[in-house]
């Protein structure tokens, strides 16, 4: 079965349309997923969390 | 082929204790890879590790003055590596510093307070990368073992500041020619490692040693740089560090220790940071006098104003008195650089140097695949916007750079096995250089063509007559006439093969 090709200008041998658009909300959704992550794990006790990270020096 | 190696100390915390001793953890760090290791390990051997010695000159001159070495010198072909005798002097372990060396030819040990994985001789900057990864991987499986064995929780980071002033590191080591003049060698790299950060840095949030002002900067270990030479590494930290043990032959090499870099959770800065290093060093060797021109006016402080800069558009002085910015000196860099790849692995990091600088130019954070102070900053950032407060007058104002969540997620970033990078990772929003087979594989396996592979065959083969290995020795303990222990000296580390080594991995124990 043809592909039905939906380009405005028509160029039937023209390679499908890019989709940049597609890439950057993939990447905006997984940056959202993990900043929920992110926001759950740092709602109770980031500031406890920071202060409890002590270590000696190394070189 | 240039050799180089990265050793990386570990931040270390017990979740539930944070009081506890960090080097008795990383004591039972070291003794869980041992059982993750099963046999397949080897104590170190200190015999060749004598400050006091290593300034005598060369391992002959060492091997003739210790008293408990005799030589042998009819035995065995003298030209593929000596094997010499050593009397037994029992076998004490001091438990707060025990060692592990691998079938990957790695050592895994307690420095000062941290768990520390140097990784084994490689010979190109993607090899580099691979057994980072596996250190990373072997440094799991440890601490999934000391669960287990010590019935504590404990969790690993691979950062380099606690924000509070310590400061631990993560140093490359080159390989590089004897006969380069040391003050060229200063002058010629000195500006290289000042601007590589801004591919290479890992990110931080606060400014100072302490933290003590608020902000993000590119690079974790900059604010601790405060010599432009010297031979500290722990206190009065210098640009370039003039320690001196070459773990090879005096005569042709030295083994140039670098402190300045960061602990990186990206794949892509590990090889930009060995990869351009070594290529740097090749235009020095080859004492190229354009890199004259980018000598810096005053080093220590550029490093900060670099590092404190993330537009990238910040000048820093020259000696010749002019300006230029971080990525203008990493672009002329590059130009000189492109002369002296000379093979795949060279061109695969000058392919992915431009990259980096085309997109940094373009704009920094258009960079987050790559570079990985940009990826944390960008991730920082949208957690600002979503903690904004909203003025009446309808303005947002982001989330201070003093509140705490930011802080917790700069140091969760980088927790081995489930920290933020490792899941931006796992995301796919990270550039990947090696597989998980891949590294799977590296961690049991040695580089095939260094003398990693050596040290590595004979641990992996027939662990029951190692006694003790080093970067230049392994050290075997078998029923013989004589009775003593043979040092067999791999002084070469372009060397991948031993010929009594090679026998006794195809012998069955």
């Amino acid at each position: 079965m043809p592909q039905t090709h939906s380009s405005s200008h028509g160029y039937e041998d023209e390679t499908p349309e890019p989709a940049p658009a597609p890439a950057k909300v993939e990447s905006t959704d997984a940056l959202d997923s993990l900043l929920d992550e992110i926001d759950d794990s740092l709602q109770v006790n980031a500031e406890q969390f920071v202060r409890s990270f002590v270590q000696k020096g190394g070189q | 082929m240039r050799i180089v190696g990265i050793e990386t100390e570990y931040g270390i915390v017990d979740p539930a204790n944070p009081q506890a001793n960090p080097i008795l953890m990383s004591s039972r760090l070291v003794e869980a890879c041992r059982q993750w290791a099963g046999d397949n390990t080897a104590r170190w051997d200190y015999g060749g590790e004598d400050p006091l010695q290593d300034q005598r000159g060369s391992r002959r001159e060492r091997s003739q003055a210790h008293p408990d070495m005799l030589t042998d010198e009819s035995e065995f072909d003298r030209g593929a590596g000596k094997v010499t005798l050593r009397r037994r002097r029992g076998s004490w372990e001091d438990p707060a510093h025990l060692n592990a060396v691998l079938a990957n030819g790695a050592r895994f040990y307690v420095d000062h307070a941290h768990p520390e994985y140097s990784g084994p001789e490689v010979s190109s900057a993607r090899d580099a990368v691979l057994w980072d990864r596996a250190g990373d991987a072997i440094t799991l499986e440890a601490a999934s073992q000391y669960r287990e064995s010590e019935g504590l929780d404990i969790a690993l980071y691979k950062n380099n500041v606690d924000g509070k002033g310590a400061s631990y590191g993560t140093h490359e080591n080159f390989l590089v020619r004897r006969d380069v003049n040391f003050d060229d060698l200063i002058r010629r790299l000195t500006p290289h490692l000042v601007t590589r950060q801004v591919m290479t840095g890992a990110g931080r949030v606060g400014l100072g040693q302490r933290g003590e002002h608020e902000g993000f900067q590119i690079s974790q270990r900059a604010d601790y740089m405060e010599a432009e030479v010297g031979l500290e590494t722990t206190l009065r930290r210098p640009i370039i560090n003039t320690r001196d043990e070459p773990h090879a032959d005096r005569a042709q090499w030295r083994r140039l220790h670098v402190i300045i870099g960061d602990a990186n959770c990206f794949e892509m800065p590990v090889l930009l940071k060995v990869g351009t290093t070594s290529l740097v060093l090749a235009a020095v060797e080859a004492q190229d006098e354009r890199l004259d021109a980018l000598e810096l006016a005053d080093a220590v402080p550029a490093v900060q104003t670099v590092s404190h800069d993330v537009s990238l558009r910040v000048t820093i002085p020259l000696a010749t008195g002019e300006n230029a910015t971080a990525l203008e000196i990493q672009r002329a860099l590059l130009g000189i650089c492109r002369d002296y790849a000379t093979d795949a692995g060279d061109h695969l990091v000058l392919v992915h140097w431009e990259r980096v600088l085309d997109a940094l130019e373009r704009d920094p954070m258009s960079a987050s695949k790559d570079v990985e102070w940009v990826a944390k900053l960008a991730l920082l950032g949208r957690l600002r916007e979503r903690h904004a407060t909203v003025h009446p007058d309808g303005t947002a104002e982001p989330l201070a750079w003093t509140d705490a969540r930011l802080a917790a997620l700069d140091v969760q970033w980088s927790r081995l096995g489930d920290g933020w990078a490792h899941k931006l990772t796992q995301a796919g929003q990270v550039t990947r250089l090696t597989d998980d087979a891949e590294v799977a594989e590296a961690m049991k396996r040695a580089p095939r063509d260094t003398r990693a592979a050596a040290r590595a065959r004979l641990i992996a083969a027939r662990p029951d007559i190692v006694d003790a290995a080093g970067w230049a020795s392994v050290v075997l303990d078998r029923d013989t006439e004589h009775g003593e222990l043979e040092v067999i000296h791999l002084d070469d580390p372009h060397r991948a093969s031993h010929p009594l080594i090679d026998a006794l991995a195809s012998q069955r124990a």
